[in-house]
């Protein structure tokens, strides 16, 4: 791929980036042509969001890196008004939609044309059905962003590009480039196969588009080429029409090893927690049995319902099904009624992803934070006992290694690993029988991971019932006993003992039949 | 990340003594302000008769500034406190003076009605989501109109002199007991905040809604009890307001509400900064009474009163912002 027999509109050329001493691009090639689809595929953390924030001027690389747009250079960092106005329009995951406002509304954000007589609301509208029309779709610009459906906001999301685009210096000429970033996790199989159908209209017209996507189906269905990152580098790029689905599955998952593996913890048969029938959210189905001292791991792409089962069983959010913890009183919780705080009561815990607006204050001090949870046991004769306090949180720091050990300190002004060893260290106080986590360690260092991981272990040899949700293979096949693999809100593989590698978390996770077992759920009941 | 934290111990003393020069700064410039008119006005600043009127007359301020800062510390803006205040005081009078109900009874009613207007406030912020300062707005202008039919929009007179005498004409140690009312009400706030589970759910809630539900935090239960005690306190405020003069405007105690905000927000930058605290309140109010009796005393114009106000708060929490390099304002 070193001569490119076509002339690129787009051309980078040997981006490196570095956040800190971590090296997260390093040196990134790719060149994307006139009217093609490229498809942008890449496992988490191997470099693909950089890559576009790079181009959307969000990121400033290092010096060396090269970005050539329609034959001309590009002094770096991109400027982001500059790179719009030349032609490079984007449509994010969230698609940046106000709900409560109308989609010609939603449509005029952005676009600072002067007109000199004001907005004039009769034409403008008109224009938007010109082009909704030209895709042959059926949406009014007058009504509200929050009735439309997900797809049509979607929908309403890529035609403002493109109408952008056409403003553009390039769009006169009926070029342009369509960015978009992992657009379907959120849209059914139909929708998304409408969605493909409006990107080839647009492949039509002359304009380029490039598809951020974990989905190789989606790949394979929609792209004419395909780029795959990993670990910063890029991997290969594939011409779609010559190439399998196993190829690209290969290059996504490659060979890497995961250095170490906790050692097998003795089986325990009594059962910690019993789940049935639990859905809320994107979630469809979850049963599973989890024994005292398991760690089991839940996974699967974005979107596909696994990120919620920490918050169901927790009763932090609006779901049914049934959560039965086994004791000497065999509760059984419906997850219609269940609270956060009868949650705890009965002995669950949850760490959220979310550490800023979930787990913690940051603008409160450490030992605040640490206490929060055990202020009951620090009660003295005159209320709160201060001392106490002192000394809990103290003892925390000293067991968890949090730097800088000061429990006066704003948690704020922490690192994000030594924030998440505090919340951490708080939930493990209170010993509880199930605990739930979501990514507990997004924004973590490797450090401080390993610490994390050991101070789970711990919690898990004394009994407890571990549950974690993840998109990190790596960890899951590093902490877990079992993985459940969910896709479009249902389990569809359930790996343990040998088969659990993060290569094979991957496989099942990008529905490669080849990686699931055959009779999951009765593997993992022996 | 372990480049951060290299730097860090070294930078933590001057964090730490930064942090102890912006605790008492407002202490330190009230002592400053108190000095300062002291030495322009030795004959009339410097008297005890001054001091012990600056400390009695603000009693009513202090306690309706803690009133709002218990939903302020949860999250929450109460705008109707001044207006209860001033119901409150009313319901008072013309039950005790125009219906004869005793001052025992006067006094229990008017106090129940404060916690019955925080219910409202708390039912309509809670179950119709509705932003507490619009509510609270809404329900204070409908109180001053109730205040205003119930009194037929005159100064009702003639209070119990029990109460009077209870509030303002008995002293201790030549201050008026209504001081010492407003003193306790300080402290054990201060001990419920810092001292119980209830407080530290309280700033909890008022800092991190979700963090406080996923630990396991009734957010909804400590918000409405926030209100209902804002409305119990503001209705005490009122009581004092009444035995202060032994009667009951409609109109004039309305007036105070952005001086119990200023108090509350120059609090916060105080003792414990970024956190509204009731010790910090305290001094708050009792800084923003001397400069105005000094600058009174030094023959400025009634003016002079809401220059002071207005003008101490916003410089006030600018200077506190200096501090902590104008990072964004977090106190709720």
């Amino acid at each position: 791929m070193a001569a490119d027999p076509q002339p690129g509109v787009l051309r980078m050329a040997d981006i490196r980036m570095t956040f800190g001493t971590v090296e997260v691009l390093k040196g990134v090639s790719v060149n994307l042509r006139r009217a093609e689809i490229l498809g942008l595929l890449g496992q988490n953390g191997s470099g693909k969001s950089t890559l576009i924030k790079v181009l959307a001027g969000f990121n400033s690389p290092d010096p060396g890196s090269k970005v050539t747009l329609w034959g001309e250079t590009l002094p770096l960092p991109l400027d982001p008004r500059r790179i719009r106005a030349m032609g490079v329009a984007f449509v994010h995951q969230h698609l940046a939609l106000i709900p409560s406002l109308s989609v010609a509304d939603n449509m005029l954000v952005g676009d600072d044309r002067p007109r000199r007589t004001g907005i004039r609301w009769r034409r403008e509208c008109a224009w938007m059905r010109e082009l909704f029309d030209e895709f042959g779709l059926e949406i009014e610009p007058t009504a509200l962003v929050e009735t439309l459906s997900p797809v049509e906001r979607a929908y309403t999301a890529i035609l403002r590009a493109v109408a952008e685009l056409r403003r553009s210096e390039a769009g006169r000429a009926g070029e342009g480039i369509l960015v978009l970033d992992e657009p379907t996790p959120f849209l059914s199989a139909e929708d998304v196969e409408k969605l493909f159908a409006l990107l080839r209209r647009i492949r039509r017209t002359g304009a380029s588009v490039i598809i951020v996507t974990h989905d190789i189906d989606e790949v394979l269905e929609i792209t004419d080429r395909v780029a795959i990152m990993r670990d910063g580098q890029m991997d290969a790029v594939l011409t779609t029409a010559e190439t399998t689905r196993q190829d690209i599955l290969n290059t996504i998952v490659g060979s890497v090893i995961a250095p170490f593996r906790r050692a097998p913890a003795a089986p325990r048969h009594e059962v910690a927690a019993r789940i049935e029938g639990v859905s809320g959210g994107r979630l469809a189905q979850f049963d599973a049995e989890l024994r005292r001292g398991e760690v089991v791991g839940v996974t699967g792409l974005i979107g596909s319902g696994f990120a919620e089962i920490p918050y169901l069983l927790f009763g932090a959010m609006a779901g049914r099904g049934r959560l039965t913890l086994e004791d000497a009183q065999d509760v059984a919780h419906d997850v219609v009624t269940l609270t956060p705080a009868a949650a705890i009561g009965a002995g669950i815990g949850l760490i959220p992803g979310d550490r800023a607006h979930q787990s913690c204050v940051g603008g409160l001090s450490v030992e605040e934070n640490a206490t929060f949870l055990g202020l009951r046991r620090l009660r003295g004769r005159f209320g709160l006992r201060r001392n106490r306090m002192a000394e809990a949180a103290q003892s925390l720091i000293a067991e968890y290694d949090v730097r800088p050990a000061r429990a006066q300190v704003p948690l704020a002004t922490l690192s994000g690993g030594n924030q998440q060893k505090v919340v951490m260290g708080k939930w493990l106080a209170e010993d509880p029988r199930l605990l739930l986590l979501d990514e507990p360690t997004q924004g973590v260092d490797y450090g401080a991971r390993q610490q994390i991981f050991a101070a789970l272990d711990r919690a898990a040899g004394q009994g407890t019932a571990i549950l974690c949700a993840s998109t990190d293979y790596e960890q899951l096949a590093q902490i877990c006993d079992r993985v459940f693999v969910f896709h479009r809100g249902r389990s569809v593989a359930c790996l343990s003992g040998p088969a659990l590698t993060r290569e094979n978390i991957a496989r099942a996770c990008f529905h490669d039949g080849a990686a699931i077992p055959a009779h999951p759920q009765r593997e993992a009941a022996s | 990340m372990s480049i951060a934290e290299t730097t860090r111990p070294r930078r933590l003393p001057a964090f730490v003594a930064k942090r102890e020069v912006e605790r008492f700064a407002l202490l330190l410039a009230w002592l400053v302000l108190f000095l300062t008119f002291g030495a322009l006005l030795p004959d009339t600043f410097l008297t005890w008769r001054t001091v012990s009127s600056m400390l009695g007359s603000q009693a009513v301020l202090v306690v309706l500034a803690l009133a709002i800062l218990v939903p302020l510390t949860s999250g929450d803006f109460d705008l109707s406190a001044a207006s209860t205040l001033v119901f409150a005081a009313m319901f008072l009078a013309v039950s005790d003076v125009t219906w004869g109900w005793g001052i025992g009874w006067s006094v229990a009613a008017a106090l129940t009605i404060g916690a019955l207007i925080g219910a409202v406030n708390a039912f309509f912020v809670l179950y119709f989501r509705i932003h507490s300062l619009i509510v609270t707005l809404g329900l204070g202008t409908f109180l001053n109109g109730m205040t205003l039919w119930i009194s037929d929009s005159r100064t009702i007179a003639g209070v119990s002199m029990q109460l009077v005498e209870l509030v303002v004409i008995k002293r201790l140690l030549g201050v008026p007991l209504a001081f010492y009312y407003g003193l306790a009400v300080a402290i054990v706030m201060w001990w419920a905040l810092e001292y119980t589970i209830a407080g530290r759910k309280l700033l909890f809630v008022g800092r991190g809604r979700e963090v406080a539900r996923l630990n396991g935090v009734s957010v909804n239960r400590v918000r409405g009890a926030s209100f209902v005690l804002s409305g119990l306190l503001a209705a005490l405020a009122g009581v004092l307001y009444a035995g202060m003069t032994g009667s009951a405007d409609p109109t004039s105690g309305l007036s105070l509400l952005l001086p119990a905000f200023a108090a509350a927000f120059l609090g916060a930058t105080a003792i414990y900064p970024g956190r509204f605290n009731p010790i910090g309140t305290l001094v708050g109010v009792y800084f923003l009474i001397t400069g105005i009796t000094g600058l009174t005393m030094l023959g400025a114009d009634a003016f002079v009163q809401s220059l002071f106000y207005g003008g101490a708060l916003i410089v006030a929490v600018s200077l506190s912002q200096l501090v902590r390099r104008r990072q964004p304002q977090n106190f709720g």
